[in-house]
């Protein structure tokens, strides 16, 4: 191969990885500020986290309408990656604020614990924005061993030390099929670039090649474990559980998204003409991952782990829209993954405010009374609650609604009955939380709410979306349409 | 077409309302009391221009409002009301601060959250009766599940979790069917016409062929049996009844149970008229044996509340005999049985409420004799007994006159099964008024329970008034309601005639294809 080529870059072009600079530029700052003494509640780390988040998403945000093509075609400036780059920025904005008085309170509150969630991030960024499998594996491996460290960064509990071991045995093995599966695809067809995949595929004899098959098995198995499918979910429940309340909540949202988004470039972009192939498979892993998500989650008692299942079952209703595929398929699940973000987010937030000092109250019965007590924390609890099990008027139902309809235009409604019947099935776990906030009373010390102003600020942006898409879903709807169609 | 947003302004007001009384601080004991009742009686004062500036002789939607609501989907924000939701609606703004006023001595926890989520109730039950686009009509059907679901869980008996959490699953399972069918009714009409849109107007112009009925009937039929209640999906009724507080029952029985039957007169029966008609011998059955089964299983209950939600069912089961005799009269009788039924079954509860309130008990054997101590409360009792059983004079009679006559008049042995049900309804009701009421005070306890306070004479007093009002003089109501049940009656022919020529054509040239081929 020749040298790497110096890339012209035009001034578009540094806006449009004005986020990945910012980023790692952020990521820097932090680790050598960490040479200052600060003491252990300075608000130091998550203000430059802020800052940099900020810059990361006004300059893309600057050119949101240009559509650039950079270092060979690996990295693509279009709708799709704008949209993933700002929805990660929000994501991350909303994590830091969480993290804020949380990490100060449970002792993690060091430089690098806001300079990893930088760097997983920047990985989610590059997983959405690549179009060459490679990049999409470095991002995705930038974004993996931040998470891992950041699950067991309460370095004193041993739960977060299992998890992280746990989280990063299983996830390494992901990564290794991922990348053997990338090996074969690359030897199938020549080319780790999507673009000239999908153009090498489209009259090729290859398509029904073995090689070809079992490379894009394998890649689906490595996303499958990223996204939390069955039957690649077995690591989600404890490594939910045992990070840190604040780390759940952005590995569950943002994670997930990122997932979606590098999965999505890839069935569309580079593998449509094996649909015939991964739709009836990923049809059976929808249906499973939707029903073993919500049935285990009926049994749960403690919230981190609960909310675990829920967002396996929700992996399930995303792939739903994946299946469906093409323009209003891949809309759906952008619009879902939006919507998911933030009241996936909500709901771990408050349940960061629980518990004073290291202590974590998870349990289900910890929320007891919390209605009478702490009345705004349990409506926003509450909603939360319904948005997730897809009731209105909250965003949670319009996502559904979205992601089903595409289904049904699809003439898939065998796949959306077993869709609806999930989310009866999760309304009654969903609606436990609000029975056990209303209707009970707690045993013993009721739970301690430590208030913190960003975590507020937090709560307060991410209910008030959950409530505004779920009013007026028109604009995020027309977002996620104008990003799709970048793709096509 | 009206300049003022009328409609959603009926609807937003109880939510704005709501949303104060929740947040406003400082308010609490008489003064929420008021604020409450007096919102829901601003409310009732808004509601009641609906009564005559409704004209009964035009035809189509009035009142009419329409805004883009989701482009990118064809959703709209559309309100407006016809005969049926004109009446219904009124029925929710009179029985509303009815309740709130009944409610004052009952509620003695988290008052400012209770009254709030009645207004909000109210809200999204108005809302239903006016969408006119489906999307917006499962938002509010859906989202009106939650206040109940508070209400019940919250200020309801012992058993309140398990009765409220059956009372959302239940409700829930059916409506995400029909949902479902929502959308598949969606994407037909925007393949047969190109228009994507839920308007309600634009899926009773699309013609569908039987087979695609029989599906899309069962899942809107199945989630509004649910609601109705029909044997055998009843079975959450009697738990959310009981559980509930006195507020909760009444609104449910009044309204609630009414969205299952309203859905029928608007959606199910117009929308897919052959399947309709293909499954009425099913559902009149199952109407039949909520009838008779209800009025039986109330005979037999030891505690007052069960007796009255039983009876619900047997009542219900009348409505629907009514509509599916799919005549001027049946249809006539069952929307008057609605209404009917809210104003004597919520008035009953609101009776048990208050023998409840003094003695905490609702079996009728700890009961014997109040006539003598408490003889307003056994008037009132009574009038409203015997306009539950559907004497001549009170409402109850005009509403199961017209279903029987309606029924006789397409099948009579539909009437004959169904007059066994007013016999056993007479048989229980007045049985439990003679063990309740008659005879010598049995116990102590029950010596020195006091009459109806003057607050809760002012609860009932509209109540009675509208028993014979309605029993007397059912005119008025009659004549908004019957253009629009003609208007039903025609549309279902009307599609009926289109689905058969369709079929005729559709045999002879080949079947429209599903919408998922169509793209």
């Amino acid at each position: 191969m020749s040298v790497f080529q110096p890339a012209a870059l035009i001034a578009a072009d540094w806006w449009a990885l004005g986020a990945v600079i910012a980023l790692s530029v952020g990521v820097m700052a932090l680790l050598l500020l960490e040479f200052l003494p600060s003491g252990p509640r300075s608000g130091r780390g998550a203000i430059v986290a802020l800052l940099t988040l900020a810059a990361a998403g006004w300059s893309v945000f600057r050119v949101r309408d240009v559509r650039r093509t950079l270092f060979e075609g690996m990295f693509l400036h279009d709708g799709f990656t704008v949209f993933f780059t700002l929805l990660f920025c929000a994501v991350a904005a909303i994590a830091v604020l969480q993290s804020w008085d949380y990490a100060r309170r449970t002792g993690i509150n060091h430089g690098e614990y806001y300079a990893l969630m930088l760097s997983a991030t920047l990985g989610m960024i590059l997983m959405a924005a690549s179009n060459d499998l490679i990049t999409i594996f470095l991002g995705l491996e930038l974004m993996s061993l931040a998470l891992y460290i950041l699950v067991g960064f309460r370095r004193g509990r041993l739960d977060s030390s299992e998890a992280a071991l746990k989280y990063f045995l299983l996830g390494a093995f992901a990564s290794g099929f991922l990348l053997y599966g990338i090996a074969l695809l690359y030897g199938a067809t020549g080319t780790t670039n999507l673009g000239r995949m999908a153009a090498f595929l489209a009259d090729s004899p290859m398509l029904g090649n073995p090689l070809l098959l079992v490379g894009g098995l394998l890649v689906l198995a490595g996303f499958a474990f990223k996204v939390a499918a069955v039957p690649f979910h077995m690591w989600t429940p404890d490594a939910y559980e045992g990070a840190p309340t604040t780390v759940t909540g952005f590995m569950s949202a943002g994670a997930k998204a990122a997932g979606f988004a590098a999965l999505l470039r890839l069935l569309v972009v580079a593998l449509p003409g094996l649909a015939v192939d991964w739709r009836p498979l990923l049809t059976w892993i929808a249906i499973l991952t939707m029903t073993v998500g919500n049935v285990t989650a009926l049994l749960q008692t403690n919230l981190k782990r609960m909310l675990a299942y829920s967002s396996i079952a929700h992996a399930g209703y995303l792939l739903v829209a994946v299946v469906a595929g093409g323009l209003a398929g891949g809309s759906a699940a952008l619009f879902y993954l939006a919507v998911y973000s933030l009241m996936n987010l909500g709901a771990f937030g408050v349940l960061s405010l629980l518990g004073r000092e290291r202590e974590e109250r998870v349990m289900l019965g910890d929320l007891a009374g919390l209605g009478t007590r702490h009345p705004a924390l349990a409506l926003a609890m509450t909603v939360f609650m319904l948005s997730l099990g897809g009731i209105p008027p909250t965003a949670g139902f319009m996502g559904k609604v979205y992601v089903f309809s595409t289904a049904v235009d699809a003439g898939l409604i065998p796949l959306v009955i077993v869709g609806v019947l999930n989310s009866v099935v999760s309304i009654y776990y969903y609606l436990r939380v609000t029975v056990v906030m209303y209707m009970r009373e707690p045993e013993g010390e009721p739970v301690e709410i430590a208030w913190a102003a960003p975590a507020v600020l937090a709560t307060v942006v991410t209910l008030g979306l959950t409530l505004w898409w779920g009013i007026q879903a028109s604009g995020l709807l027309e977002q996620a349409q104008k990003s799709i169609m970048a793709l096509l | 077409v009206n300049e003022t947003p009328w409609l959603s302004w009926l609807v937003f007001f109880p939510l704005l309302c709501a949303v104060l009384i929740a947040v406003v601080p400082g308010i609490s004991g008489r003064t929420l009391r008021w604020l409450a009742t007096l919102a829901s009686l601003a409310e009732l004062a808004f509601s009641l221009p609906l009564w005559w500036r409704y004209q009964p002789g035009e035809p189509g939607w009035q009142f009419v409002e329409q805004v883009p609501w989701i482009p990118g989907l064809g959703a709209t924000y559309h309100m407006g009301a016809d005969g049926v939701g004109v009446l219904l609606a009124l029925l929710t703004t009179v029985l509303t601060p009815i309740v709130i006023v009944s409610a004052w001595s009952a509620v003695e926890k988290r008052e400012r959250e209770f009254y709030a989520l009645l207004l909000a109730l109210e809200a999204g039950m108005l809302g239903t009766f006016f969408a006119l686009d489906l999307l917006l009509f499962y938002v509010f059907w859906e989202a009106m599940l939650i206040p109940m679901y508070l209400l019940i869980g919250v200020w309801g008996g012992p058993r309140r979790v398990y009765a409220a959490m059956k009372f959302f699953l239940y409700t829930m399972a059916g409506s995400v069917l029909m949902l479902v069918a929502i959308l598949w009714l969606y994407f037909h009409n925007r393949a047969v016409t190109g228009v994507p849109t839920f308007a309600l107007d634009a899926f009773y112009a699309l013609p569908l062929d039987p087979a695609q009925q029989t599906w899309l009937f069962l899942a809107f039929a199945f989630a509004f049996a649910i609601k109705v209640p029909m044997f055998p999906l009843h079975t959450w009724l009697p738990d959310a009844h009981v559980e509930a507080p006195t507020a909760g029952s009444v609104i449910l029985a009044a309204v609630l149970l009414k969205m299952g039957t309203f859905g029928y007169v608007r959606f199910a029966m117009p929308l897919f008229p052959s399947a309709s008609a293909e499954f009425t011998p099913w559902i009149v059955g199952l109407a039949l044996v909520g009838i008779v089964y209800g009025a039986l299983v109330a005979m037999v209950q030891p505690d007052l509340k069960k007796l009255v939600a039983y009876s619900s069912v047997s009542h219900l089961g009348f409505c629907m005999l009514g509509l599916y005799a799919l005549n001027p009269q049946g249809m006539a009788g069952g929307m008057m049985t609605m209404l009917n039924h809210g104003v004597s079954t919520g008035a009953l509860f609101l009776l048990v409420g208050v023998i409840y309130e003094r003695r905490h008990t609702r079996m009728i054997a700890d009961f014997g004799g109040l006539w003598k101590t408490m003889p307003v409360y056994a008037s009132v009792f009574l009038i409203v007994t015997l306009s539950s059983i559907g004497l001549p004079g009170t409402n109850g009679f005009v509403g199961e006159f017209l279903v029987l006559l309606g029924a006789f008049r397409t099948n009579p042995m539909w009437a004959i099964i169904a007059a066994t049900g007013v016999i056993l309804s007479a048989l229980y009701m007045l049985w439990m008024y003679q063990r309740v009421f008659f005879g010598p005070v049995t116990r102590p306890e029950n010596e020195t329970l006091k009459d109806l306070t003057g607050r809760e004479r002012l609860v009932f007093a509209p109540l009675i008034i509208l028993v014979f009002w309605m029993g007397v003089f059912p005119q008025p109501i009659l004549d908004r309601a019957q253009p629009t049940l003609d208007r039903t009656i025609a549309l279902c022919k009307a599609r009926l005639e289109m689905t058969a020529t369709a079929t005729a054509v559709g045999r002879a040239a080949s079947v429209a294809p599903p919408p998922g081929e169509a793209r």
